[in-house]
This record gives structure tokens, sequence and C-alpha cells, in this order.
């Protein structure tokens, strides 16, 4: 793939040279491409086995203040004639924008640090069956009610992305991503509903994935406890979120600091900037130079350097999370959080986002409870963040004086986010990177649990 | 275009090369295998602020090679659709069968494709695409729209999305057939805001159809002053209140109950693998006798409609529950097979990167006997809901939720203060046994619906008249 990181590179400065040619003051190129391996086995014998090559390239030009990007999968000559063309003929077709344009030039990334994001081996089909095999039977021995399986998936995938523009930013890295997960299926006795739940291990790095054995072993038990579970009286009572649940906290507050959920009005903590928004001993940190880590990135989607930036420091919300575009709509610099899909001009996302971990285990937070709700799943959208208005589905369990007393489904769990930011009551010690947004367990004060 | 417009010519490829590919992945274990080519070019013109100032244009093409052997898939997919790359798709796909490399491949004979049996969207190609500045026009005539409406609107976002997908399918058992599928959508978000109150409004809609759609009948207009109500309205909304209540449902876009609730739980797929909660319920009550609930692919420039699937079977209308009673699953070829039950040309992927899955086109209820009125009239104290955001659902538990954004108490049988949003949870195999009255007023939704299933996303269309649901529980926080 190194060879073909070289001839993107070529490809790249030759299409800017191209649009420059018709007259575009900026542009920029950014080419991905990638190839993936997955598997997915079910009940011992492979369900389905893919493998994938692809590519493709995305153009921005801009003429002036005007501006529009295409996006091509095709990399015949004919095709990129098309793309610039089409490139070239859109921006003129749109409005011109102040806002708009490449960073400067001098805030573009001069050079590109190794987070060792990638790991070059390679699994094979077999090998790949073989770990989702172990998996999912490592989750069938467990115990005698767990009848079936929606299957175990491996994949393991390798990509590489080139971003060039009209500064002479010239940016390239490669990534990879192992992954390995199993879903068993276990039948309850008289009339108790079957249920399913999951677990995962996920990992730029091969070796770092956990073993199949003790994935399916997780799978297992999770699956296991919801056996039983039933609805609950409607009462407001104190909230736990697991780790894998309090992590889409984290990800309605990465959405509501988004510089352009800000410049549009549409976030509950518009005008929240310097001002408490959780308790004093709330950390929250943006981190894209962890290395090895499943959102770390060497520059952004912009080509401007990536960094840590504390965003909840003790309490107080200390900065939004920008890129080039909302960073200037808010009067502000851009904090290196540019994103982008190829063929689309930035937005802006997270790297690796996560609470700073508390002092108490998650046993000691379920303890303080006397009456209360662990949730551990939630489903649903019901999330409004131009209000922080939220209402979701959850299941988990009940809490009884500090103990789990029995499975929780079909219930709804509801609140204001602004008002369960401010509530935070504990942070667990069990912070954990498994994905982007990590979390530890959280307690929230109170909220509204609706069932019976 | 009509779907026989579309050959291998389309693709720059020859029937040789094509045969050549599929008998390559053809091997003796192999009971099936096909090759989808896709070719989609899609454009997004969006709004804000009062200008236009996004523009993207997208083109992707390539073919996806799969192979059945049993329960299973061999895939693979490439952007490349050369001779050597199909080959390479071939050799990949039918690595799940237990034959080694070199076995004489089975022949393939060739038929030419079926008679064309429906156009559901035929487009007058000078209106299937259109220049770049008349979609600027159209989003320009919204934000006024939307602003005219109350000086309270703040901000106006809209957007529209147009793709044409050609598609093509060739199978071992020799069908070659394609189809053009164009699809569009406009959509509208306002916000509203009273000092420091402020709130937001969604709508848009579309479907199979070509751009003058949105000038036809004031679509435009209509969807702007929509958004821009919603929000307003919402600047009043009371705390929802929670717990188990009767609930009103409007017609058209609630339907989303049905596709969650129901519709997941009767794909073909989570049935075969006994992990649906609906696995042991043929034959068996699963609603009241009110409800009848159809999956239908084949309604005129609808979002989720289609000539024919991704695997080339023609669309149908495929009656889900009948008078409560559960009647059938939706399939794709490979569930149809393993399980010896009818084939529902409901065989759908995202694009040539996707395995093709059992999912749903246009789901909905059909229209009972009750007066809307009537039905509000019936309930004491309860919700009525009418628009909603997304719903999810657990497949094995069947445990299912959707999310109001417009509802309303309803208090001694009036419509009276709007709420805020909150989510409806329940279970999918016993909520429908709650409907007691069923509204002659069944109606489609606009046509925004987009269906999330193992990561890949296709358009789909709901529908429901209104209805009462007796007991269902609220998730709101007024307890």
């Amino acid at each position: 793939m190194e060879t073909s990181s070289e001839a993107f590179t070529t490809l790249a400065a030759t299409l800017i040279d191209r649009v420059k040619s018709r007259g575009a003051t900026e542009a920029d190129v950014l080419v991905a491409e990638g190839d993936s391996v997955s598997v997915q086995v079910r009940l011992a014998s492979v369900d389905c086995l893919s493998k994938a090559r692809e590519k493709s390239l995305g153009l921005r030009v801009f003429f002036g203040k005007r501006s529009a990007s295409a996006s091509t999968s095709d990399f015949s000559n004919e095709s990129l004639d098309r793309l610039v063309a089409d490139t070239c003929e859109l921006a003129k077709a749109v409005a011109e924008d102040e806002t708009s344009g490449l960073p400067d030039a001098a805030a573009m990334a001069t050079d590109v640090p190794d987070l060792d994001l990638c790991d070059p081996t390679t699994l094979t089909v077999d090998q790949e069956i073989h770990l989702a095999q172990r998996a999912e039977q490592a989750a069938m021995n467990v115990d005698a009610r767990i009848t079936n399986s929606d299957g175990a998936d491996c994949s393991s995938a390798h990509g590489a992305v080139v971003l060039a523009n009209t500064h002479g930013f010239v940016g390239r890295y490669r990534s990879s991503r192992f992954s390995l997960s199993v879903a068993p299926v276990a039948e309850g006795s008289n009339g108790q509903s079957m249920q399913r739940d999951s677990w995962y291990t996920v990992s730029r790095k091969y070796r770092e994935l956990e073993s199949p054995e003790s994935i399916g072993e997780i799978a297992a038990s999770r699956t296991l406890r919801r056996l039983g579970a039933r609805k609950v009286g409607t009462q407001r009572v104190p909230v736990i979120f697991d780790p894998e649940t309090a992590e889409s906290l984290l990800g309605h507050l990465s959405s509501a600091i988004s510089g352009y959920s800000l410049y549009k009005s549409a976030s509950f903590l518009l005008g929240q900037l310097g001002k408490p928004i959780a308790p004093e001993y709330v950390h929250v940190e943006d981190n894209a130079l962890l290395p090895g880590k499943l959102g770390s990135r060497p520059f952004d989607a912009e080509g401007l350097p990536t960094r840590q930036t504390m965003v909840v420091e003790n309490g107080r919300l200390v900065s939004y999370l920008l890129d080039t575009y909302s960073g200037r709509k808010l009067g502000m610099a851009s904090t290196g959080n540019a994103a982008r899909s190829v063929g689309d001009s930035p937005s802006v996302s997270p790297t690796n986002f996560f609470f700073h971990p508390g002092t108490l285990s998650p046993d000691e937070i379920i303890r303080s409870v006397k009456q209360g709700l662990l949730v551990t799943e939630l489903i649903g959208f019901g999330v409004n963040l131009v209000t922080g208005d939220y209402s979701r589905g959850a299941s988990g369990f009940w809490i009884e004086n500090g103990e789990l007393a029995y499975p929780v489904e079909e219930v709804t769990i509801a609140g204001n986010l602004k008002r369960m930011f401010q509530d935070v009551e504990s942070i667990g010690n069990d912070l954990v990177f498994r994905g982007k947004l990590a979390s530890p367990t959280l307690k929230i004060r109170e909220m509204t649990v609706a069932g019976q | 275009m009509s779907e026989q417009d579309v050959d291998l010519e389309r693709f720059s490829l020859q029937e040789r090369e094509v045969a050549q590919a599929l008998a390559r992945v053809n091997v003796r274990d192999v009971d099936y295998a096909d090759i989808y080519f896709e070719s989609t070019i899609s454009e997004a013109v969006s709004m804000e602020e009062g200008i236009v100032k996004r523009a993207v244009k997208s083109i992707s093409q390539g073919a996806g090679v799969r192979a059945t052997a049993g329960e299973k898939t061999g895939f693979a997919y490439s952007d490349e659709l050369s001779r050597r790359d199909l080959e390479s798709a071939a050799d990949t796909a039918r690595y799940i069968a237990n034959s080694p490399q070199g076995e004489t491949p089975v022949g393939i004979s060739v038929t030419p494709c079926p008679a064309k049996t429906q156009n559901l969207y035929p487009l007058d190609p000078s209106n299937a695409d259109v220049p770049t500045h008349e979609r600027v026009d159209l989003l320009t005539l919204i934000d006024q729209e939307a602003r005219r409406y109350d000086p309270r609107i703040t901000k106006v976002m809209a957007s529209v999305n147009t793709e044409s997908k050609t598609m093509m399918v060739a199978t071992t058992e020799g069908l070659r057939v394609g189809d053009v599928q164009p699809l569009s959508r406009l959509q509208v978000t306002c916000i509203a805001e009273d000092g420091h109150n402020r709130q937001v409004g969604t709508f848009g809609g579309g479907g199979r159809v070509g751009f003058s759609f949105y000038h036809e009948e004031e679509r435009a207009r209509s969807y702007a002053r929509e958004a821009a109500r919603q929000a307003i309205l919402n600047l009043e909304a009371v705390d929802a209140p929670a717990g188990i209540m009767p609930v009103v449902l409007g017609s058209g876009w609630p339907g989303i109950l049905l596709h969650e609730a129901i519709g997941h739980g009767l794909e073909a797929d989570f049935n075969r693998k006994k992990t649906s909660a609906f696995s042991h319920l043929l034959g068996q009550r699963v609603a009241s006798e009110e409800c009848t609930i159809v999956d239908d692919g084949t309604l005129p420039f609808r979002r989720g409609s289609l000539n024919i699937d991704d695997e080339g079977t023609p669309t149908t209308r495929t009656v889900l529950i009948e008078r409560g009673i559960l009647h059938g699953y939706i399939t794709d070829r490979l569930n149809a097979r393993l399980m010896g039950i009818p084939l529902t040309g409901n065989g759908r992927r995202e694009d040539f990167r996707s395995v093709v899955l059992p999912r749903m086109t246009n789901t909905f209820m059909l229209a009972g006997t009750s007066d809307p009125a009537d039905i509000i009239r019936s309930v004491k104290k309860g919700l009525y809901a009418v628009s909603f955001g997304g719903g999810q659902v657990d497949i094995t538990n069947g445990k299912f939720v959707f999310s109001a954004s417009e509802a309303y108490l309803i208090e001694d049988g009036k419509v009276t203060k709007p709420v805020k949003g909150a989510t409806l949870i329940g279970n999918g195999p016993d909520i429908l046994k709650r409907v007691s009255m069923v509204g002659h007023d069944l109606q489609l939704d606009s046509g925004v619906g987009t269906c999330g299933k193992e990561g890949q996303s296709v358009p789909v269309g709901v529908g429901l008249p209104t209805i009462r649901i007796d007991e269902i529980t609220v998730g709101g926080t007024s307890a």
C-alpha cells in the first residue's frame, strides 16, 4: 500500500494543478484507500465472509469565496477530468460565503507525528474464521441456557489517507483496525423472553485484541444476566450508566460543543463557554495524540496539527471542538478537530474523547444507591440536542439497598442533558478505551424512570 | 428510462466477461451466485443562514460478487470493473464452497431479461437532473417561506439530495436485469427562539421522483411552513407525562411503530436463525382483529418502492398480519430458499459494497372504519402523538422504542397542550393486541424514512391510519 500512497500523492498534486489552471484560488484533495477481510461465523459454521478493496478521491475547490466538493471511486483519466469540471462548475453555482476557505497557510501541520496507528499484520480468512469460532464456542460453553447465537464476527482492515492542498501541505498516514465480537442468545425458562447481548474487542493492534475465550465468556454472562427481566414502576431515582452507555453521553456532549451546532444555535450548551456545566470533579479531554488509540490522528481533515484539548476542566466548559470554518463563525481558532468523509466539506468530530476517571469502583457506586437503576443498554433516538431533552429506552438492573436485585427491561429514562451533566454525582475509576469515546461508570443524581 | 435500457454496456462490460466471472464462482457446491453492478451519481445542495454555501457531488461505481452454498455466503466487491477484478472477486466469493480451486465449473445458460413487469417511477429525463441553480432557487424559496411564518424563526437550514442509481444483476440462473432508481429528498429544519427558550422543528419529503415534485402542490412551501410550525409549537410545550397510558397515533409517519414493533421482527433472516421474538408465532394472534399490515414495494413514486429488488426479483405486496394473525415473513432469495417460503422481492442492499438482506419497502396498516375524531374523543387521559423522530428495536426480546417529536395531551377526549418529545416503549409481539380502534384515514409518510440494519441504510416508507393503543409506556419526565 506504501507504493499506492505515493502514487496518490502524485495524483493529488496533479489534480491541484489542474483546478488551479481553471482559475480555482484554493483547493484540497483527499484520497483514501483501504482493504478489509471480515467473516461471520454462526453456530460454528461460516455464515458470511467478505473481502474488499476500495478507494475514493475527494476534491474541494474554492473560487474566491465560493466552494464545492465532489468525489469519485473511479480514478480513470476520463472520470477525473469530469470530476474537475463538475466541481468547478458546482462552485460557481453556490453563493459567496465570506467565512469559507482553507486554514491559514501558517497554521498547517509541519510534521506528521508517528502515532503508531498501523499494525501491518494481515489475517487470512481461515485465521479469522478460527478466532470467531473460538469466541462463539466459548460463549456457548458457558451455560446450557445459551441455546442459540446471532453469530461471531471477526474483521481486519488496513487503510491509508493522503491529504494535499494549495498551501503546499501534503500529509499521509496509514492505519489498521482489528475486531472480534460475539452475540449469544439465551432461552429463559417458563415464558421469560429470549435475550441477546454481545461483547467485543477492538484495537489498532492485532496483538492487543483480548482473547476470543474472554470475549465469548463475557458475552455469555451479559446475555444470561438479562433473563427474567421485568418492568419497574414509574418513579424518580438515581441512575447509574455503565461505561458502555455512559459513552453515549460523551457523544451528546461532543455534538453539543461542535462549532457547527453552536453557530447554528442548535446546542443546549450555547453560551456556556467558561461556565460550569458539571460539578468541579468532572474533567473531559479530547486527545488526538494518544499512541495507538482508535481516535488518534496525526493531522486533521484540513491538514492542521492535532492536539490535546481540555474541554471540561473542574466542571467548567473551557473549549469547544472546532474546525476552521466553524471557528471563524465563532471568532475562534480551530482546535484541530476537522473530520470529513472523502467527498464532503469538513465537519467536526472528537478524537479520543473521555472523562477523566474518578476514585470510586463501580461496586462502590452501586452500593451508594438505595433504590435506583443501573443502565447497561440504551435504545432509540430520543435526544434533542437543541434543548437537551432526553428520553431513551433502557434496560439494566434494579438496585435495592446497594445491591443488584433483578434485571429490568422495557423502561425509559428521561431528563435533560444540561441538568444531567450538572447532576453527575460520581465518576468511576474504571476508564478503559474501547473506542473513540471512553467513559468510566457514571452516576446521575436523579432521572425519571418510566415503566409500569 | 425503463429497466430494459440498462445493459452491461452501461458498465463497459461484455456478456462474455460477466459469464466468465460467474462460471468461475459457480463451482459444484455453490447453490447460487450473482454479480451486482452499480453506478450512482448523487448531488447534495444545502443552505443555512439564508445562503446556499454547500454543494457536493459524488460518483460511485463498482460490483459486488456473491456466492451462496447452503447457509454460507461468500462476498467480495471491487470499485474496478475490469475482467481481472471481477475474477478476483469471484475467487473470494467461492471460497465458502467446499470445492478445490480448478473444479470444473457448472455451465450457465443465459436467458434474456424477463418481460418488464412494472415501471413505478417513470421519469422524464429532463426532470431527473436539473441544473444546480434550480436547486439553489428552491432552497431560497424555502428559507423565505419559513421566516415569513413567524418572526421567532431565527435559523432555517434546508437541503436537497438527489441520486440516480443504475443497477444490474447477473445471476448463475441466467438472469440479466437492471433498473434505474431515482431518489430525492428535501429536508427543512427551523429553529425558533423566544427569549432563552429555543426549539427545533423539522419536516421533509421526497420519493423516487423528479425535481418538479417539490413545486407541485406547493410541496416545498408546505415543508417550510410545517418545519416552522413545529418549532413554534414546541416553544409552548410542557413536560411529557411518564408511565402507562392510552396513546392515539396520528396517521402517516407514526407508522414507524409498525416498522419497529413488528416489521424488523418479520424479516426472514432473524426467523431462520430463530433469534426473533416472532420466530414461533406464525399463524398466531399478534395483533387485534382491527389490524391488517402489509409491506408493499409496488407503490408508484414512493421512497420505499422498487421495480425489482437487488436480486432482480420484482417487488410485491406481502401481507404480514391479516386481521391480527401473523401471516408471513419478508424474504430475500437465500432465506426464502433455506426456509422453503415464498420469495417476496425484499432482498435489498445499500450498495455494491454490502451484502443482500431481507429488508422492508413501504410498511403500513390498512384503513379501518373509525372516525379519527371519535378515536381522540374515546380517550379520557392520554397522549396524541402525530410526528416522530427515529425508532429502534431489539429483535430478540421484541422491545422497541420510537420517539415523538410532536405530541399533545388528551384530556377528557380533547387535544390540549403540546408536550416535549418523549420516547414510547413497548413489546413488539404484544403492542398491536392493544390496538382497539383503527381510523379510516390511512396515510403514507411524506418520503423521508431511512432504515438501518447491520450498518446498511436503505430508503423505506411507512404508513398508518389514526389508531388507538389502549396502553403503552410513555417516557416523559413528569412522573
